[in-house]
C-alpha cells in the first residue's frame, strides 16, 4: 500500500474545483486511456487577467486526482505568469510530498496547466523539435529533460517515476541514460550560474531596498487580491512577513510566499534572501 | 470500521483449528524431528502425520510431498530442479499469464541462454492446445502451466495439457497454488509431475508451501543442505507450518463442497449485482472454467487504484490489477495478455472470496461500490465523453 500524506488522502476523497467550465478561456489535456491517468483543464480569466475560475477532470489514481486538486488550489487566482512559475515539486509540496513511483502525478498537473495556458495564448502546444523516447507512454526527450532539470533527476528509475518514461517495455533505457548523462553535463556546466556579481549592501541598504521592493513590487499585487503584508522583522538574509487580509486564509500563501514573494526579493534585493512567515 | 475481506487470492486468514495445532510446536514440543531422542521423535512423528494429510488432500503417497517455504520456492525448485536434471535441453514452455514465481524465474534463464515459449491466451484468457502441440521440440525441458489463474480465476484443461506434454515424454509441472483447496485434485490419476501449492492460500500460516513429485520424476535439489525430505530439500523442517498445513489440507477437503457451493453462490451473487448495478463494467475470463470464489470486473473509465483506496476506506480489502497499485505503470500482465481493452484494464477490481465470507458482506460491498463508481465516473474525464459519444445526455 502507498504511503499518502493525509493532505493526499484528503484531496482524493474531497477533490476541489471537480468539473470542466463550459467557454473556457484556456484549456488543455494531457495523457490518455491508454497511459492510465490523464488530465483535463479549463479555466476562465477575470478582468484582470487573473485565473478567476479553474476546473480539473482525472482520470487516475488516488495520487493524480489529489494533484489535480491541488494544482487547481494553486493557481486559483494567480496571473497565468505566476501560474506559469510553478513546477511539480510545488505541487507535491502543497500536498506534504508524493511517493517518489507517483511523482508523474505532478508533472501531469504541470504539464497539463501548460497545455492550458498555451491553448489560451492561442499557441499551438508546439513540440518544436522533439523525438519520443519512450514509444509505450508516449514520452518526448524535451519532456525527459525539462524532468531532469527540474527535479535534479540521476538515473533513470527517478525518470520513470517523474515521467513514466521507460515504465513499459524498457527498451529506451539506454536512450533515457543517455539523455541522463547530457543534461547532467549541461547543467554542471551552467552551475554556478555565472551572473554577475551584485555590489555588496550595507545592512542599512539592504533593509531599505527590502522595504522598497515590498512597496514598489509585492504589496500592490497582494492588494489587488484582496490581501495585504506586513513586514515584521530582518534578520541577516531572513525576512520575516505576516500576510494580512485575504492572504492569511488563502490556501494557497505557501506557494505565494515562496514563489511570489521571495522570488521577487531575490530579484531585486540578493539572492540569498528567506522569507518567512510569522503566524499571529 | 468493520473489515470485509475479499481478497483471499492474495492470502488467507489462518483457520483457527490450523493455529491451534501449530502453537504446542513452538516453545512446548520444539524438538528436531531428525534427532534420535524421544523428544525430536515425537516432533518427527507428527511431521509424518501432517505429510500423510497432504497426501491424502492431494490423493497421493506421503513420499510424493516435499515441505517447502513458499508457493515461489516450490515453482522455483520445480523449474531450475527439472533444468538440472536435463542439462542438454534448452528450451521451456510456459504461457504468458503465469504468476511471476515462474514467469520470472524464465526471463531469468532466458538472459542464461534458455529459449523460452510462452503460450497466449485468448480474450477469455483460454489456450491454444494446437499452440503447445506445436511449440514442443525435441530440446523442451520442460512444460510449466499454471492450474488456475490468480486474477481471473480462469482454469486450464490440465489433464489434456498433461496429455500432450507426456506423450512426448516431457516433464509437466503445474502451479496450482490458487486451485489447491477450491477444486478437486487427485494425483493418482492426473498426467501432473509437479505440482506447487501454497500454506497461506489455503488457511496455513505464510511461509510454508509444497512441491508434490511424482515418484520417478527426474529432480535435483534446489535447495542445497541436509538429508532432509530425502534429500530432496536440505534444511530443518519448519515443524509448526509443516503441521499446520497438514492440518489445513485436511480442512481443505472437507471444505472443498462448501467452496463449490455456499461461496460459489455467493461469487456468483456479488457478480450478478455487480453487472446489474454497475453500467459499462465487464467481468474478465471465461465465467464456466472459473475457480469458484474468483471475480475479476473492469468498470470502464476509472482508475483501479482509485476504487480500492475509496472501498478501503469502507473496511472492504479487493486488489486489482490496474498499474498504479502495483507501483509498475502498466496493467497486469495477465489482462494485457487477454487483450482486455485499456478502457477497461486500468479499471480492473478481484473480488476474492473463502469461506469464511457471508451474504451479508456481499450486500455490504453491493450497497457501496456503485456509488463510489458513480463518483470517480463524475471525475473522469472520459466517462462523459462515453456519453456524449452514447447521445445519452
Amino acid at each position: 500500500m502507498w504511503e499518502y500524506t493525509e493532505k493526499v488522502k484528503d484531496h482524493f476523497i474531497n477533490p476541489r474545483n471537480v468539473g470542466e467550465i463550459e467557454n473556457p478561456d484556456g484549456a488543455g489535456e494531457v495523457g490518455s486511456l491508454a497511459c492510465g491517468d490523464a488530465l483535463r483543464l479549463t479555466f476562465k480569466l477575470d478582468e484582470n487577467q487573473r485565473i478567476k475560475d479553474v476546473k480539473f477532470k482525472t482520470f487516475g489514481c488516488a495520487s493524480a486526482i489529489a494533484s489535480s486538486s491541488a494544482l487547481t488550489e494553486l493557481i486559483k487566482g494567480r496571473t497565468l505568469e505566476e501560474a506559469e512559475k510553478m513546477s511539480n515539486q510545488d505541487i507535491a509540496n502543497y500536498l506534504g510530498g508524493l511517493p517518489e513511483e507517483k511523482m508523474h502525478c505532478s508533472v501531469m498537473g504541470r504539464e497539463a496547466l501548460q497545455a492550458a495556458i498555451a491553448n489560451y495564448r492561442g499557441q499551438k502546444v508546439t513540440k518544436e523539435e522533439f523525438e519520443v523516447v519512450c514509444k509505450c507512454f508516449g514520452v518526448t526527450d524535451k519532456e525527459i529533460e525539462r524532468a531532469i532539470r527540474e527535479n535534479d533527476l540521476k538515473t533513470v528509475e527517478q525518470v520513470t517515476y517523474y515521467t513514466k518514461a521507460g515504465g513499459g517495455c524498457a527498451q529506451c533505457h539506454p536512450k533515457i541514460e543517455a539523455i541522463i548523462e547530457k543534461v547532467r553535463k549541461e547543467m554542471e556546466k551552467e552551475a554556478p550560474p555565472a551572473k554577475p556579481a551584485r555590489k555588496r549592501l550595507t545592512n542599512i541598504q539592504k533593509i531599505k531596498l527590502i522595504e522598497e521592493t515590498l512597496g514598489r513590487e509585492i504589496i500592490p499585487a497582494l492588494k489587488a487580491d484582496g490581501g495585504d503584508l506586513e513586514l515584521i522583522d530582518i534578520d541577516g538574509n531572513k525576512v520575516y512577513v505576516a500576510l494580512r487580509g485575504k492572504c492569511s486564509f488563502c490556501p494557497s500563501s505557501g506557494f505565494t510566499l515562496k514563489q511570489y514573494i521571495e522570488a521577487k526579493l531575490k530579484e531585486f534585493v540578493s539572492d540569498d534572501i528567506e522569507v518567512e512567515e510569522v503566524r499571529p | 470500521m468493520k473489515t470485509v475481506y475479499v481478497d483471499n487470492n492474495a492470502t488467507t486468514k489462518v483457520a483457527p483449528e490450523v493455529l491451534e495445532e501449530m502453537l504446542p510446536y513452538f516453545s512446548e514440543l520444539y524438538g528436531n524431528p531428525s534427532s534420535m531422542h524421544f523428544f525430536g521423535g515425537q516432533v518427527g512423528r507428527k511431521v509424518n502425520e501432517a505429510r500423510d494429510k497432504v497426501a491424502d488432500f492431494l490423493e497421493t503417497e506421503p513420499s510424493e510431498i516435499v515441505f517447502t517455504s513458499c508457493g515461489t520456492e516450490s515453482d522455483n525448485a520445480a523449474i531450475l530442479g527439472t533444468l538440472d536434471s536435463y542439462p542438454e535441453k534448452r528450451h521451456f514452455i510456459i504461457s504468458r499469464v503465469e504468476h511471476p514465481a515462474v514467469g520470472n524465474v524464465c526471463t531469468y534463464l532466458s538472459r542464461k541462454g534458455y529459449q523460452i515459449t510462452e503460450l497466449s491466451v485468448d480474450r477469455e484468457g483460454r489456450l491454444d492446445l494446437d499452440e503447445l502441440k506445436e511449440s514442443i521440440t525435441e530440446d523442451t525441458a520442460l512444460v510449466s502451466i499454471m492450474y488456475a489463474n490468480n486474477e481471473t480465476g480462469v482454469i486450464f484443461p490440465i489433464e489434456e495439457i498433461g496429455e500432450i506434454v507426456k506423450s512426448k515424454g516431457i516433464p509437466f509441472h503445474t502451479d496450482a497454488v490458487q486451485a489447491a483447496g477450491k477444486i478437486p485434485l487427485n494425483m493418482k490419476k492426473s498426467t501432473i509431475d509437479m505440482l506447487s501449492i501454497s500454506g497461506h492460500k489455503l488457511h496455513a500460516p505464510k511461509g510454508i508451501g509444497i512441491l508434490y513429485i511424482r515418484k520417478g520424476t527426474r529432480f535435483s535439489p534446489f535447495m542445497i543442505g541436509g538429508h532432509q525430505e530425502k534429500g530432496r530439500r536440505g534444511g530443518t523442517e519448519n515443524v509448526p507450518y509443516i503441521i499446520g498445513l497438514g492440518k489445513a489440507c485436511e480442512l481443505a477437503k472437507k471444505h472443498l463442497e462448501e467452496e463449490n457451493t455456499k461461496v460459489k453462490a455467493l461469487r456468483d451473487y456479488l457478480e450478478q449485482k455487480i453487472l446489474e448495478k454497475i453500467p459499462n463494467t465487464l467481468v474478465n475470463g471465461e465465467r464456466v472454467h472459473r475457480l469458484p470464489n474468483t471475480l475479476s470486473v473492469s468498470f470502464e473509465y476509472v482508475e483501479g487504484e482509485s476504487i480500492l483506496l475509496m472501498l478501503s476506506d469502507l473496511g472492504i480489502c479487493a486488489s486489482s490489477g490496474s498499474a498504479c497499485t502495483s507501483g509498475s505503470l502498466e496493467p497486469s500482465h495477465v489482462l494485457r495478455a487477454m487483450g482486455v481493452p485499456f478502457t477497461a484494464a486500468h479499471g480492473s477490481i478481484r473480488f476474492s472470496l473463502s469461506i469464511y465470507n457471508t451474504k451479508e458482506e456481499m450486500h455490504y460491498i453491493i450497497e457501496h461500490l456503485p456509488p463510489i463508481i458513480q463518483r470517480l465516473r463524475d471525475i473522469s474525464p472520459f466517462w462523459k465523453d462515453y456519453l456524449k459519444a452514447q447521445g445519452k445526455r
